[in-house]
């Protein structure tokens, strides 16, 4: 069985993402061995569905790109792992946020993730998950300059051997 | 969601889930179904064993089709969208 890529996307945007290719100088294959045992091993995960806390971060900045529409906040929220679906809100504006709303594990599994460290699947979950905003300037500038490397330190700074990245 | 595209881009590993857009591990209140991507998505991370690695789950989406395709998109074009509409211009 192979996944329909574009089951739920509408048939205008095909084209956009279809047959595009590496980004521009991003042509060589990525690789990094996972060395150690999934039970010996600590796990976050990444989100891209705009989630943040409402009562302690800033929303992700939608007037902006309302004012822009070409343009998408770059910036990253640290998402607790013990943190309630009444804690976090939601900043995209390019889905419908009502399932994300009444359970967000469908986006960002933290709470599963610790079960299946009790479980011993995994060694241990991080304290603290990453959500981004899923959509972005087609340069991906901000990304590129500044997030990748403050995400990369929040999770080497918590032992973190890998990372599972969920697109919205 | 988009495996051919994460394949595209040279993502190392992938696991491809026939989900709508927000829905990576699952149906909201669905346990069990995101466990069975989130176990999958653990064992590929761990086990690949090069890059260009894909994986795709074998779970129909429990929603008809239409009204699935619907229910993801938000109530209100996104500002992007408003843009593409209202000058004819097609993405990208």
């Amino acid at each position: 069985m192979k996944v329909d890529s574009y089951r739920f996307l509408p048939r205008s945007f095909r084209s956009y993402y279809e047959g595009r290719g590496p980004f521009a100088g991003e042509d060589k294959l990525v690789w990094a061995p996972f060395e150690k045992r999934l039970q010996e091993s600590r796990i976050a995960l990444l989100t891209s569905a705009g989630l943040y806390l409402k009562r302690s971060q800033p929303s992700f900045d939608v007037e902006r790109e309302r004012a822009n529409p070409e343009w998408g906040d770059p910036s990253w929220r640290a998402i607790p792992a013990a943190s309630k679906a009444t804690d976090l809100g939601v900043a995209h504006l390019h889905i419908n946020d009502v399932d994300l709303i009444a359970d967000p594990e469908i986006s960002l599994p933290a709470h599963l993730l610790e079960r299946l460290a009790a479980d011993r699947v995994i060694g241990s979950a991080a304290t603290e998950h990453v959500s981004v905003m899923g959509y972005q300037e087609r340069n991906l500038e901000g990304w590129r300059d500044t997030t990748a490397g403050e995400v990369i330190a929040h999770l080497r700074s918590q032992g973190v051997d890998g990372l599972i990245l969920a697109p919205a | 969601m988009m495996p051919a595209l994460a394949e595209e881009r040279l993502a190392p590993r992938v696991v491809g889930v026939e989900f709508p857009y927000s829905h990576s591990f699952g149906m909201p209140g669905d346990e069990s179904m995101q466990r069975h991507v989130l176990e999958l998505a653990l064992r590929v991370l761990a086990g690949a064993g090069a890059p260009g690695t894909r994986v795709d789950l074998d779970v129909e989406w429990p929603v008809p089709l239409r009204e699935a395709y619907r229910a993801w998109q938000p109530k209100e074009a996104s500002p992007i969208v408003k843009v593409l509409l209202e000058t004819g211009r097609r993405p990208g």
